[in-house]
């Protein structure tokens, strides 16, 4: 098992294999997101309070939950960086970070438009925007911290800390927002509360989540490949890579 | 030559590190004024009209608190990493954590215990409720360390770096939230009479988990800006 771990690790052997998946990758994330728009737009029941607008949930709580996973994925590079030096990891973290990112922007922005509908604001200071906010400020430091440090393996290490360094104040975060906003607001807002939520709407819902999940997957290992061919651009195998072209 | 014991280790370098402020007092107010000075800058842009003010007094002083803990940041490690005397303090045979912690306490104590001291005279101008300003000071006085302890994380992160300010701060306002928002609803609350303990007991909570937790993530990011 160590010996695939270490295989898989290696950037030439990855850069095959991800250039293999890709294109499974882009025929599965298609399918489903046809299904899941399809489930979600059309098959879908409209909701009894909330009439066509509830629709935006297709694509606001798949990006939510992606933002928190690939930070978890962040942070899980963070550790095998620090503890085994592995190179992949480096880029695993660095190339997740802006598509966290544009996922956590993704969720804010489709909230804020469910917002004006529901709220009548495109923003209210509620505990989960406000929280959704900061880790997008979490994964722009991320960013920031890689970019701004020239030698990309120390950068590389700076980013892990500082991921793990996230990943533990994640949960404190989320619950003193959570806190601070029943304190501050009191129950103003109504939530789009779903003990109950409808099959026929849950499953696209989940099938969207999913084709978000591969879509990740599939962002991931593209800028994983020219993340690599930039860091390696010295190498041999980029030089035959080239050569053979 | 007898070896230093970890303790005497650690008030070497605290008494050392204070030294070198006292020496150079301007360095020690410049927090301060940017503190008073944030906070005179309120009433002038809001208004000096006497209930907003003091409504809006325990968040003022704390965002300039942490501000002003957030500007200092960069003397813990700026000069030892100038001189060098960093590197040497990771080559000592005591446990990095240790020495991260002495050098962090010192800096509480020129930057953060200065705050605390000022901390009742603009909660007085902003007109602050008397039963207010105790629990100020509480809060100050447990969440300042825990600023400077969070942040020495992200100091020795941007260490090496030619313009690391705004992106430390970029690094370290997020993870200053949970201070932020519990230290100004304990302030609140015993402005209006609650029992302010619960935000208390996290703010110490908070202070306990970063004493404990933060030197290490620190050790382990001088390590890595000094490789």
């Amino acid at each position: 098992m160590f010996l695939w771990f270490h295989k898989f690790g290696s950037p030439p052997h990855f850069y095959r294999i991800a250039g293999k998946w890709l294109p499974w990758l882009g025929v599965t994330f298609g399918l489903l997101l046809i299904a899941g728009l399809y489930g979600g737009l059309i098959y879908a029941p409209a909701d009894y309070q909330q009439g066509e607008s509830f629709r935006i949930i297709y694509i606001h709580v798949p990006a939510a939950w992606m933002s928190l996973f690939v930070y978890m994925v962040m942070a899980f590079c963070g550790v095998v960086i620090i503890v085994w030096r592995m190179k992949l990891a480096e880029v695993v973290l660095i190339s997740s970070a802006p598509i966290g990112a544009s996922f956590t922007f993704l969720a804010l922005a489709t909230g804020s438009l469910w917002g004006k509908p529901m709220w009548g604001a495109w923003w209210v200071w509620d505990a989960r925007l406000t929280s959704e906010l900061i880790l997008l400020f979490l994964y722009l430091g991320v960013i920031g911290l890689h970019s701004a440090i020239d030698d990309k393996r120390i950068a590389s290490r700076a980013v892990a800390i500082l991921a793990i360094v996230g990943v533990v104040n994640i949960p404190i975060i989320h619950y003193s927002v959570e806190w601070w906003n029943t304190l501050h607001q009191g129950p103003t807002v109504t939530k789009f509360d779903k003990p109950s939520i409808d099959m026929r709407m849950l499953i696209p819902l989940l099938i969207m989540a999913l084709a978000f999940k591969i879509y990740y997957v599939m962002a991931l290992f593209q800028s994983c490949r020219a993340e690599l061919l930039r860091r390696e651009r010295n190498s041999k195998w980029v030089e035959e890579l080239s050569g053979s072209n | 030559m007898n070896r230093l014991s970890l303790s005497q280790a650690f008030i070497f370098l605290l008494r050392r590190d204070l030294t070198l402020v006292f020496r150079n007092r301007g360095e020690l107010a410049n927090p301060l004024l940017f503190f008073v000075m944030v906070i005179t800058l309120f009433p002038l842009a809001i208004g000096a009209i006497p209930e907003l003010l003091a409504r809006i007094a325990p968040g003022i002083i704390w965002v300039a608190a942490l501000l002003a803990a957030m500007l200092s940041l960069d003397s813990v490690f700026r000069s030892d990493f100038e001189d060098g005397s960093l590197e040497q303090l990771l080559l000592s045979a005591h446990p990095m954590p240790v020495l991260v912690l002495a050098k962090v306490c010192a800096h509480w104590l020129v930057t953060g215990l200065p705050l605390l001291l000022m901390a009742p005279v603009l909660a007085e101008m902003l007109g602050m409720a008397s039963e207010a300003q105790g629990i100020l000071l509480l809060t100050i006085l447990i969440g300042t360390p825990v600023l400077s302890l969070i942040g020495s994380i992200g100091v020795a992160l941007t260490i090496g770096l030619r313009k690391g300010g705004i992106i430390l701060s970029l690094l370290v306002l997020p993870l200053y939230v949970p201070v932020l928002i519990f230290a100004a609803s304990a302030i609140d609350g015993a402005g209006a009479g609650f029992d302010v303990s619960p935000q208390i007991n996290m703010l110490l909570a908070f202070l306990f988990l970063s004493v404990s937790l933060s030197p290490w993530a620190t050790s382990a990011a001088l390590k890595m800006s000094m490789s």
